[in-house]
């Protein structure tokens, strides 16, 4: 191992204060677990956003349907990384399939995740994409034509019987897919939540809280999206569409802050033994994060800003740009609240006597940059497959309007 | 495990002659230890550890004997069992350290306010019946033996970290060379030898008490019999079988 | 449903079914595969784990060979030691770890360590260490001078008893120091028999538990001797109670720390 990190530690080391355990001042799950239930977060979001759109028929936002879809495929992809690269032994990954500990939380990644890439989300946006790509393939050329041919699995039926057939397997699939999401992520809550070695995370609420904060940034991700998507290419933005997603915005997130106050609350009238070290982890090593970050900026704020937008009179240009706003303070806030959930339990010793420190290095296998790298990644992927499978409406082949019937 | 696998094994022993699949039934446990040319049962033992903190002195002898016979790396930072300094003020006030672990003894007090009470708890995995870290390993690379001892497996452990999450005792720690969990094993390669852990055989004042549960001709059975026992944590039900006697209530 | 003049009713797998189907069969096949190949031989035997590491872990190289192995040939040392206060001290604590020496495998002899600070390890003073533990103040006890040149360290009895309890009652005795029990010195209250210093839990000193012990002293209208050993009591001001009423039915020390009894 390397002199810089045994640095890294002794440095660690001087600036704890109390006491901790001697094998506590490394700090094992860094800034890499923390983008991992981010990143789930925006998957499992996105897509409870399509969902609103193709089951419950929120006619609204069917603009972003596609798109959702499209974003959460493009996180789903860049999900498992951040575990690799953190992994002491990625080479050794595979075995979660070959021997999952059926006790264990964590041994249920591999099935989740198989499950919801294969049969939730690459099942529904071929289904929903089918007919549009075997018709795309007959327009192109070259390489673009061998990739359409292959991913529709040579496919060319594109009878209403079939494309009716497609319609109804989606919203099947969509269905099926609502608890896969909260499934998806709901597991990472339980993973904390289930430790009951750190009071800090073992809660009944944390798989909750985990899932409505990852609606709450999945759909504030896609209202960006959305956003920018349109502007980049010229065209008008529907302020109806708009409107219903700052709308089911600011209602999730009065149901995620109502549900992490009740957590608050709880710790605090309960009062039980962590009680001490966690009010001097949030007032000190947490304040900002937690106190300015989350809840301010990332929940207060934002809340705030929505209802404004929504709810008075204002011209359509200042409506968008809190929406715009507001929606970026979520995503610093979820990414806060992730932080503050996964460092934050690390902070304070099992002793309850003592704070450590959390030093994240710039390089290295679970430095800031790799970190930068993984959340930049998705955005890059998911250009590609806006380019590869617009979900725009004009690119459309089928003749029907932008909220199809189903069959 | 899914059927099929379990299905092909039993058929394959099946076809084989009736006394093998006896002799596969036994090979199991003695596979792993009859190489070495002993004849060691894990069924035979179920071991456990006694610590008599009225006798502790914080000599951190142990700690140094534990790192020189596991090769456990040499940093402040990794440790299979360290000691822990109490001390309890007058005004209520409570001070722990535990300067490199224990691993030099303790530097002296600056006696400026009057102290109630003040000891030292050695510390180390407590090979828990129901360790939350076995439970929580995604791939089963840490385990119980058949003879109580927690173990790692580290050809296999992938360094998750999941189970050093779980451990409410703080005993686990990542190894920077092999990049897996490591632990206390109870020096496992000794006992299955008849040896003591390195850490009671070198206890200047017999502080530590190897022996086993469930047998009478073990020390650690007189201190069981004599002494009120006590475990840390044991809200968190993980059933510790590291046993405290003299275990001051302010220890966590 | 559009019926166009053939068998397309529900029941008919749409097409793009078939090939799906088809996709994720040989998926689920490769993985089962795979599976069955990767999976490490000798896991599950014993449990959910590889049986085959139990053995990895018991074969690791052993450092210390246990003082059992050195009365082999170290017999007179090991046979000293065995009646000295160092019985329960391993030989290896401070001549290290010997596995290799004791089995032949290296030319290299253990060391004969001669710092104090070895010695200073366990018996420097320290208040947290129990009481009954002999331990000096390092400073005060000759300093600098090696611990051998008065110890041996097979039998580390100094050649003179102690006079002071304070050998290995440190803690006790820089509490009483600083009290109003100061003067007294320890025997005046506490019987020892000599062999106590030889083995201390085998002959407890005795503590008095009878008010009238104390009262001695403190009861009104007691008549302490004016000297006892060695300090004369006329020179000090001994409180007085009324030992009938005062305390109930409680000893003394219940209330009063008999090391320091001034009540705060």
């Amino acid at each position: 191992m390397s002199p810089e990190h045994f640095a890294q530690l002794e440095s660690a080391l001087r600036q704890v204060t109390g006491f901790i355990y001697p094998n506590e001042v490394e700090l094992h799950w860094s800034i890499l677990i923390v983008i991992y239930p981010y990143i789930t977060g925006l998957v499992a979001g996105a897509f409870i956003l399509a969902s609103l759109a193709k089951v419950f028929k929120v006619k609204d936002v069917q603009p972003t349907y596609r798109l959702a879809l499209l974003t959460a495929l493009a996180f789903l992809f860049v999900a498992p990384m951040p575990l690799q690269a953190h992994l002491g032994h990625p080479e050794r990954a595979f075995e979660i399939f070959l021997t999952p500990n059926p006790s264990s939380a964590m041994a249920m990644f591999g099935f989740v995740y198989a499950w919801y890439l294969m049969l939730v989300l690459l099942l529904e946006i071929w289904f929903e994409y089918r007919a549009d790509l075997v018709r795309w393939r007959h327009r192109s050329r070259g390489l673009k034509k061998l990739f359409y041919w292959l991913i529709s699995l040579g496919s060319r039926d594109v009878s209403p019987e079939a494309v009716s057939f497609d319609h109804r397997a989606v919203y099947a699939i969509t269905i099926v897919g609502i608890p896969s999401a909260f499934l998806l992520h709901g597991y990472v809550g339980f993973i904390f939540g289930s430790v009951k070695a750190n009071p800090w995370w073992s809660s009944v609420l944390m798989p909750i809280v985990f899932l409505f904060s990852a609606i709450v940034s999945g759909i504030s991700l896609v209202l960006l999206l959305y956003y920018v998507t349109t502007l980049m290419r010229g065209k008008k933005l529907d302020m109806n569409c708009l409107n219903a997603l700052a709308s089911f915005l600011l209602y999730v997130l009065i149901v995620d802050f109502s549900l992490e106050s009740l957590d608050v609350i709880h710790r605090l009238y309960e009062s039980e033994e962590s009680i001490g070290i966690l009010r001097e982890l949030i007032a000190s090593k947490l304040f900002i994060s937690l106190t300015i970050v989350q809840i301010l900026l990332g929940t207060i704020g934002p809340m705030l800003l929505l209802a404004v937008g929504r709810f008075w009179a204002l011209p359509d240009e200042l409506k968008r740009m809190a929406y715009f706003i507001a929606a970026i303070f979520v995503q610093v806030g979820i990414f806060s609240t992730r932080w503050n959930v996964v460092i934050g339990g690390q902070l304070f010793s099992k002793s309850l006597r003592g704070l450590t420190v959390y030093k994240l290095e710039v390089g290295g296998q679970e430095g800031l940059l790799t970190a930068l790298g993984l959340l930049i990644l998705p955005f890059v992927i998911l250009f590609v497959l806006l380019k590869l499978l617009p979900p725009w409406d004009e690119a459309r082949t089928d003749t029907e309007p932008a909220n199809p019937q189903l069959a | 495990m899914p059927k099929t696998y379990e299905r092909r094994e039993f058929l394959a022993d099946l076809a084989k002659i009736p006394c093998a699949t006896l002799l596969l039934g036994v090979t199991g446990p003695l596979q792993a230890l009859a190489s070495e040319g002993g004849d060691y049962d894990p069924t035979e033992h179920y071991y456990a550890m006694g610590i008599q903190l009225d006798k502790c002195i914080g000599c951190g002898k142990c700690v140094q004997a534990c790192k020189t016979e596991n090769d456990v790396p040499e940093e402040p930072f990794y440790f299979r069992t360290w000691v822990e300094r109490y001390i309890i003020y007058a005004d209520g006030e409570v001070r722990v350290d535990s300067p490199e672990g224990g691993i030099k003894s303790f530097p002296p007090l600056e006696e400026e306010k009057q102290i109630l009470r003040t000891f030292f708890v050695p510390k180390l995995c407590n090979h828990c019946d129901h360790p939350p870290c076995v439970q929580v390993c995604p791939v089963g690379a840490t385990f119980k033996s058949q003879d109580g001892v927690v173990l790692v497996d580290s050809d296999y452990c992938i360094g998750c970290r999941y189970c050093i999450q779980a451990c409410p005792y703080g005993a686990r720690y990542l190894d920077p060379r092999s990049k897996t969990a490591d632990k206390c094993t109870f020096c496992y390669h000794r006992i299955t030898k008849g040896l003591l852990p390195a850490c009671v055989e070198v206890c200047p004042t017999q502080a530590r008490i190897f022996g086993e549960l469930g047998k009478l001709s073990t020390p650690l059975n007189r201190m069981m019999r004599t002494s009120n026992i006590q475990v840390l944590k044991p809200h968190m039900n993980t059933e510790p079988k590291v046993f405290y006697s003299e275990l001051d209530g302010e220890v966590r | 449903m559009c019926d166009s003049g053939g068998a397309l009713r529900t029941r008919k797998i749409p097409v793009q079914v078939i090939q799906l189907g088809v996709v994720f069969l040989f998926l689920g096949v490769g993985m089962f595969l795979l599976r069955q190949r990767f999976v490490p031989e000798s896991f599950g035997d014993l449990g959910h784990y590889r049986a085959n590491a139990v053995g990895a872990v018991a074969a690791h190289p052993i450092q210390y060979a246990g003082w059992q192995v050195c009365a082999d040939c170290h017999t007179d040392e090991v046979e000293t030691k065995k009646r000295s206060y160092h019985r329960t001290l391993s030989c290896e604590v401070c001549h290290g770890a010997a596995w290799a020496h004791a089995n032949e495998e290296t030319d290299e002899t253990p060391p004969l360590p001669t710092q104090r600070s070895l010695c200073l390890q366990c018996h420097s003073y320290l208040p947290s260490r129990p009481t009954g533990f002999p331990q000096i103040v390092e400073e005060r006890h000759e300093p600098a001078k090696l611990c051998h040149t008065c110890h041996n360290p097979h039998d580390p009895a100094p050649s003179e008893t102690p006079e002071s309890c304070s050998a290995c009652h440190a803690a006790i005795v820089r509490v009483k120091a600083v009290s109003h029990h100061a003067p007294l010195d320890c025997q005046v209250c506490h019987e020892t028999p000599a062999q106590h210093s030889v083995l201390p839990r085998s002959n407890l000193p005795r503590k008095p538990f009878e008010r009238e012990f104390c009262g001695k002293c403190h009861a009104k209208g007691a008549k302490p001797p004016n000297v006892v050993r060695g300090v004369d009591l006329r020179e000090y001001d001994i409180r007085r109670i009324d030992l009938d009423t005062h305390g109930g039915t409680l000893v003394c020390w219940q209330c009063h720390y008999q090391h320091s009894p001034e009540a705060r």
